[in-house]
């Protein structure tokens, strides 16, 4: 009976797909809480820092930081692209990328070249495909705890060509760790910081987080003000500057990474739903065509012993 | 509302302290602070030393940084800590060990890199041990 056999071989490859994806789902079940914990730890930070920043930002300072400028002429626009390393997360990377695609686009109809910097190895293999976008660094495999030293590469890469002119805005793209059911792509500038702060003032880029607005990001006082910087200017900004887009980005990856897990989790956990249905209407249809070949059977016997 | 600061103390790793004072110290770049209601806007670099809160009701609470920034707006005092604890907190047999260590590191020393690790080290070490010698003296008041 070939049909029976074709079925049981289809039923047994579909046990051995459920047993993989029941092996993911769990895998990423356990690395969610870990993830999280590294992610919500470090938000107050980030989210101190770019207050902190938001507030430079306002001051009307004598010193001039490349950071602190808004060129007027945008000629190029690069990207921070932080993706995953590995698929089979469902809609998580290409959704962030549908989301980016016609931002892309949009500059470049301004007439801006884009550059690109990949984290993740499916922001890699995107980009490198995607025409009219260079890929000008990427870092991968940064694992499940990333350090901020695995990252300074490329961050430098962007901050080099931002002041060295090659560059005019910087924004950078991650999916937002919601919670478990939802992760939202999000895109928000990283350079130059008025448009930042102007960002953050109106909550614009993202509208749902409970980061944005920040409270208390607009300051009261309505005539120039500057800091009074120890022991200079130039030395302040230049460190806390740097140590904003440290976080930002770190920041980032870790939402990432939640984000990576929980939609792993979700997406595991439907496909082994669903290959549980599957093999259930399988082993239906099995039982059918064994019983329909034993009762031709039975009839065929009883016709042969009914005609002698 | 004009007579208090409100004050946000986070490291990397968590946010240790967040409330109203009237009064917070840290040790800056260039010398000690002391930082009032309506302060000039100020910002700075913070050395690894203790940070200081004076709360409302009198009350002191000290915690130790490794270093990071201090923002000060009039109403508003932020301090972004690389590592930051409550002094309370601090393990006095690890410190005396970490500053043992870096002493001894400093003692082999073999190049530049190596030595301004240590001495980095041993400043933080040191700090730690004066921020708990501040705790003690005012657990005995």
């Amino acid at each position: 009976m070939a049909s029976g056999r074709e079925i049981k071989t289809k039923i047994k490859s579909t046990q051995n797909m459920r047993k993989v994806t029941r092996a993911l789902e769990m895998v990423s079940a356990s690395k969610i809480r870990k993830a999280q914990d590294l992610m919500k730890a470090s938000r107050p930070y980030a989210r101190a820092m770019r207050k902190v920043i938001a507030h430079v930002a306002q001051a009307s300072t004598d010193f001039s930081h490349p950071f602190l400028q808004e060129r007027e002429k945008v000629a190029r626009v690069g990207f921070l692209v932080i993706s995953t390393d590995r698929g089979l997360c469902g809609g998580l990377n290409s959704n962030l990328f549908r989301r980016l695609l016609p931002v892309i686009r949009e500059w470049q109809d301004k007439g801006a070249e884009i550059d690109v910097v990949a984290v993740g190895q499916k922001a890699v293999q995107f980009f490198r495909r995607l025409k009219g976008v260079n890929l000008i660094g990427s870092a991968t495999h940064l694992g499940e705890k990333p350090k901020v030293e695995d990252l300074v590469g490329v961050i430098k890469v962007m901050l080099d060509a931002y002041t060295g002119g090659k560059l005019d805005r910087v924004f950078l793209a991650h999916n937002d760790f919601v919670n478990t059911m939802t992760q939202k792509p999000s895109i928000h500038a990283l350079l130059p910081l008025p448009v930042v702060a102007e960002e953050m003032v109106s909550g614009e880029g993202k509208p749902n987080s409970p980061d944005f607005p920040v409270a208390g990001l607009k300051l009261e006082q309505k005539h120039d003000w500057d800091y009074i910087y120890e022991p200079d200017a130039a030395t302040v900004l230049e460190f806390v500057l740097g140590r904003y887009i440290e976080s930002v980005v770190y920041q980032g990856v870790l939402e990432n990474l939640a984000s990576e897990h929980a939609a792993r989790m979700v997406a595991m956990k439907a496909a082994s739903d669903n290959a549980n249905k599957v093999i259930g209407e399988l082993t239906l249809i099995y039982n059918k065509a064994r019983q329909a070949a034993i009762t031709q059977e039975i009839s065929e016997i009883v016709g042969g012993a009914a005609a002698v | 509302m004009s007579h208090t600061l409100r004050v946000d103390i986070v490291s990397a790793e968590a946010e240790i302290f967040s409330g109203d004072a009237q009064l917070v110290v840290a040790t800056g770049e260039m010398g000690e602070l002391g930082i009032a209601p309506r302060h000039a806007p100020l910002i700075t670099r913070l050395k690894p030393g203790h940070v200081d809160v004076v709360l409302g009701n009198g009350e002191r609470q000290q915690f130790w940084v490794s270093g990071g920034i201090l923002e000060v707006q009039p109403q508003v005092v932020t301090v972004l800590a690389d590592t930051a604890a409550r002094a309370s907190d601090l393990d006095e047999a690890a410190a005396q060990r970490a500053k043992q260590e870096a002493e001894d590191a400093l003692a082999n020393r073999t190049d530049a890199v190596e030595i301004a690790e240590a001495q980095a080290k041993l400043a933080e070490a040191i700090t730690q041990l004066q921020a708990l010698e501040r705790l003690r003296k005012t657990l005995k008041h």
